[in-house]
């Protein structure tokens, strides 16, 4: 099957959907791969490189619409895009089929086959697949660079010849893939990095990137929706967090908030009033500006200036590393497109049944199949069963201890009996062996775990001391004790041989 | 040759005794274990060179060829066993200590002397000491052929567990005792062979029966409770003999293993009672813990998993069993070498448990040259593992299952465990999703930062090798 890659044409957007590299490994599933020419200019893949990929280079759109089995695309097609294509072809890209339903209707009129990136259902199966996460990691790192430009200090905190640097405050506000990329970004540059989520299992996650959670003095609420995501929060939740927004937003110099819950506007966590508390030259960076911004003063694709606070509000910030995110969406597009052809003949196969295909294809064989029904397991492990009560230790302390006094109580006194009957020359040789149990007991313990084997196989030879005893009875009169004695020495002298020789094998291969 | 006299064996005893707890003294490290072991060759030479020389008075050439020809087999054997064997060799070395104590113990019983030797009480105890040599080396030699069994895989890994096996087994030990006292009494009026006779058949009864009971992965447990048992029966028979070399050496090696039980008991965190009365994993209802939907895993193909590690500064190797069986360690080892020569600070972390016998785990790695300074215990490295990015556990899981640490009702509830799930990734190879040895499903395999690489450790190894 041919598959096509035509050039954005959104404006701006610099990304494609395929890297020459990714199309090199997609041929090797047996597939054609045309590409437009100048597809991957914005993003610094001329088209040379796709054609010592192996790639054909179109010269116009047109061919690669009617030409291609599969249509690879970044941004959803605009509706004269999506008028060339016809029924019997694939088009995989980002749809957002909630927020467009008449390209949605579209597609589904012209019979396509199209699969929404963004509908990839969050299951660990499909992690490679999901682009959103891709992007999401590329925006949070984007979004520190950004903060950067416009902050007029260091991240990092130094002590020079010239007097001390303080380090920068950043605060980000929602702790997903966005953020938690922005947290390793600005950490990595130096500065302290405050973070807040809804969501306390993430608690762990920012604290092993080394940044403070800040922790909500709040009772019980779990903010974690469904699929990862996080969900509305009560009214009394809100007005703590806001508390704590307003006390951070004097401290910190700089914000970036990447608060989003699917299909609702973005909530607005940081207001006007806080904005004017912030110190001059503080930056803002909202991820959510799309979603009509987490901040209040936030405007689309805009950077303002707020009393001396700048506010950006770019909502292309993938498209602003578009190298680094054509090669990683061009990488999800790939597993996916790996999936699709299990047999690697260049010949996709839309199983319906399977979870990722279904809950990606918004429509097909000019049917709607979108919304997919709810996904059947979710990654999150069951919730935990309440802590069972403890147990009360006491009791088991006292058992604990005396178990061990009524047991030494006891031997004590079968060691008294056995002394009162016992001849003096068992007592001797009694002697010797408790003590030589107390010697093995502290030499022992001091043997390394990793000469565990050696350590049997030797005292296995030395246990072989036991020949001694059938050397004593070899030279007895009686001929059945002779010959049990020298078969004894026979297999003592195996173990006794072969034993040293295997430590002493073992022993040769421990080597620093 | 020279005349030795009694005075002289004893000074050669207390040599020995003192040249075998250097020897196990110096298994304390890696530098001092080699010459830990030539102690050990210097203590037996003298021992036997003083005995022959003091006690033997005939039949040379008979023990000449016994001693040349169990000495080769010895020698031959160690030199061809495989070191995934050697817990089978181990096993089987055993059970030549615990026949050798039941032929000596024999051989003595018959010697005429013995009635005209001991009297009274001291007769009573010496009989006392020939029942016990007899029924430990009994108890350690059919154990042992048994564990050789199961560890060689002539008899399947599976707990046996006869209906009411604890009531036999009490039985068995009454048995022993009511034909102990029967021996006693009969051997003072010059029998008794008979008791003895049927006692050792119960003891072998009893060794046999208590290691059928016992699972593939308690092996690490049984085959240290042999090593102790043969230093006990070798402890018995100089009692019997009155030879103190006989009764320190024993005592030391009887020791030695009840430690090293005490150890493997610990890192499962269960009874020795419990691991020796058997059957684990099969009883205790834990099929109820594996049947939760446990969510998704996510395979990884060995080509990314190369990825995974060139890319990644520390990693961590977590060997088990399924190592030892599919013959990875080399390749184990080369995947060491090449991330180490590109900088990658690659460890190992050795759960002591992992294999079928204390420290197996180390010595396969010693003998894939793996240096023994990157192979860390347990306890040594599990702070780190928030600082690993990738751990590779291969072919193990009960000792990397969190719900050890998470449920502690479980059937693995307190086992201490690798808490390779703190690190940044963890690749899991196995062969299917098969349960561990105790039944237990392993949360591990649905975690966010785990991937699952399927098929023969070592093929999907070369194939990683490959890809580096």
């Amino acid at each position: 099957m041919k598959i096509g890659v035509p050039r954005e044409i959104y404006a701006g957007e610099k990304r494609v959907a395929t890297t020459p590299e990714v199309a090199a490994q997609l041929m090797k599933l047996g597939f054609e791969v045309a590409v437009e020419s100048n597809a991957g200019a914005a993003a610094s893949y001329p088209d040379a490189l796709y054609q010592e990929a192996g790639c054909n280079i179109a010269a116009t759109a047109d061919e690669i619409w009617s030409d291609s089995d599969i249509v690879l695309k970044v941004r959803g097609p605009e509706s004269e895009e999506a008028a060339k294509l016809k029924s019997g072809q694939t088009l995989i890209s980002f749809l957002y089929p909630a927020q467009n339903p008449e390209l949605l209707q579209q597609l589904t009129e012209r019979g396509v086959t199209a699969m929404a990136m963004d509908s990839v259902p969050r299951i660990s199966r499909a992690q490679k697949v999901d682009a959103l996460s891709s992007m999401a990691n590329i925006a949070g790192y984007r979004a520190v660079v950004e903060a950067a430009q416009h902050f007029g200090r260091f991240f990092t905190g130094q002590i020079t010849a010239a007097g001390k640097v303080p380090p920068a405050k950043v605060l980000i506000i929602g702790a997903g893939v966005a953020g938690l990329a922005a947290i390793g970004a600005a950490k990595s540059m130096g500065a302290i990095v405050r973070s807040f989520d809804t969501r306390p299992e993430v608690k762990e996650q920012i604290e092993s990137m080394d940044a403070e959670f800040l922790m909500l003095d709040f009772e019980d609420e779990d903010g974690s929706g469904e699929g990862g995501y996080a969900k509305v929060m009560s009214d009394e939740f809100i007005k703590a967090e806001m508390e704590l927004f307003a006390e951070q937003a004097r401290d910190v110099d700089i914000i970036i908030t990447t608060a989003l819950i699917p299909g609702k506007p973005a909530p607005v966590l940081i207001t006007t009033e806080m904005v004017e508390s912030m110190k001059d030259g503080s930056v803002i960076v909202d991820l959510a500006a799309e979603q009509g911004g987490n901040c209040e003063l936030t405007q689309p694709e805009k950077v303002i200036d707020h009393n001396g606070v700048t506010i950006i509000g770019y909502t292309d910030m993938p498209s602003r590393l578009a190298a680094q995110s054509s090669q990683l969406y061009a990488t999800n597009l790939r597993h996916l497109l790996t999936d699709l052809t299990p047999e690697k003949d260049g010949q996709i196969n839309v199983d319906m049944e399977d979870e990722v295909f279904r809950g990606a294809t918004v429509c097909i064989n000019g049917e709607t199949t979108w919304p997919p029904p709810a996904p059947k397991l979710s990654a999150a492990p069951p919730k935990k069963a309440p802590e069972p009560a403890p147990v009360a230790p006491v009791v088991e302390k006292k058992r604990s201890f005396m178990g061990p006094a009524i047991g030494m109580v006891v031997a004590g006194l079968a060691l008294l009996g056995l002394g009162a009957v016992a001849p003096a020359s068992f007592m001797a040789h009694f002697t010797v062996f408790v003590l030589a149990c107390f010697v093995g007991y502290m030499v022992i313990w001091n043997v390394t775990a990793a000469l565990h084997t050696p350590l049997m196989s030797v005292t296995n030879a030395i246990s072989s001391i036991i020949i001694i005893g059938a050397l004593i009875q070899i030279s007895s009169e009686n001929e059945v004790i002779k010959w049990i004695a020298i078969g004894t020495v026979l297999i003592t002298s195996v173990n006794i041989f072969g034993g040293f020789a295997v430590t002493r094998r073992m022993l040769e291969m421990f080597r620093k | 040759m020279f005349e030795v006299n009694e005075g002289i064996i004893q000074v050669s005893y207390i040599i020995a005794t003192i040249l075998f707890i250097l020897a196990l003294g110096g298994l304390s490290n890696q530098e001092t274990a080699r010459r830990g072991n030539w102690y050990g060759i210097a203590g037996m030479a003298i021992a036997l060179v003083a005995t022959i020389a003091g006690d033997v008075t005939q039949a040379y050439p008979y023990l000449i060829v016994a001693l040349l020809v169990g000495g080769t087999v010895g020698i031959i054997a160690a030199r061809r066993v495989q070191m995934t064997q050697m817990p089978e060799l181990v096993a089987i070395l055993h059970s030549l200590v615990g026949l050798a104590a039941v032929a000596v113990g024999f051989a003595n019983f018959m010697d005429p002397d013995r009635l005209t030797h001991y009297l009274g009480v001291e007769l009573t105890i010496h009989d006392i000491e020939t029942y016990l040599g007899i029924l430990i080396g009994a108890v350690t030699f059919s154990g042992s052929v048994i564990a050789f069994g199961k560890l060689s895989g002539r008899i399947g890994g599976k707990p046996l567990t006869l209906p009411a096996r604890h009531w036999l087994n009490l039985a068995l030990l009454l048995a022993v005792i009511w034909f102990g006292y029967e021996f006693v009494v009969q051997s003072a009026a010059g029998g008794g062979i008979e008791p003895l006779i049927i006692m050792t058949v119960v003891s072998l009864l009893f060794g046999i029966h208590m290691v059928m009971a016992i699972g593939g992965a308690d092996m690490p447990v049984v085959v240290s409770m042999l090593n102790s048992y043969s230093g006990w029966a070798a402890s018995a028979t100089g009692f019997m003999l009155g030879n103190d070399l006989l009764i320190v050496t024993g005592a030391l090696v009887g020791s030695s293993g009840a430690i090293l039980s005490y150890i493997m008991c610990r890192a499962m965190n269960r009874k020795f009672l419990a691991v020796i009365a058997g059957g684990f994993g099969t009883s205790e209802g834990t099929a109820a813990a594996g049947g939760e939907d446990q969510g998704e895993v996510a395979p990884i193909d060995p080509e990314e998993t190369a990825g995974l590690l060139t890319s990644a500064r520390e990693v961590m190797i977590i060997p088990g069993y399924g190592m030892a069986v599919a013959q990875a360690q080399h390749i184990v080892h080369e995947i060491t070498q090449t991330l180490r020569d590109k900088g990658v600070n690659v460890r190992f972390g050795i759960h002591p448990v992992a294999g079928r016998m204390p420290g197996h785990m180390n010595v396969l790695l010693a003998e894939a040259k793996v240096p023994y300074d990157i192979v860390f215990e347990m306890d040594e490295i599990n702070d780190d593992f928030p600082n690993v990015d990738v751990s590779i556990i291969i072919g193990a899981n009960d000792i990397v299952n969190p719900s050890a640490l998470t449920d502690p009702d479980g059937p693995i509830g307190g086992m201490p465990v690798l808490e390779c799930w703190k690190g940044t990734t963890s690749i899991v190879l196995k062969r299917s999703m098969a349960t561990g040895y105790a039944g237990v499903q392993n949360p591990l395999f649905f975690l966010d930062n785990t991937r699952m690489l399927f098929g023969d450790a070592k093929d999907t190894l070369d194939e990683v090798f490959k890809g580096l």
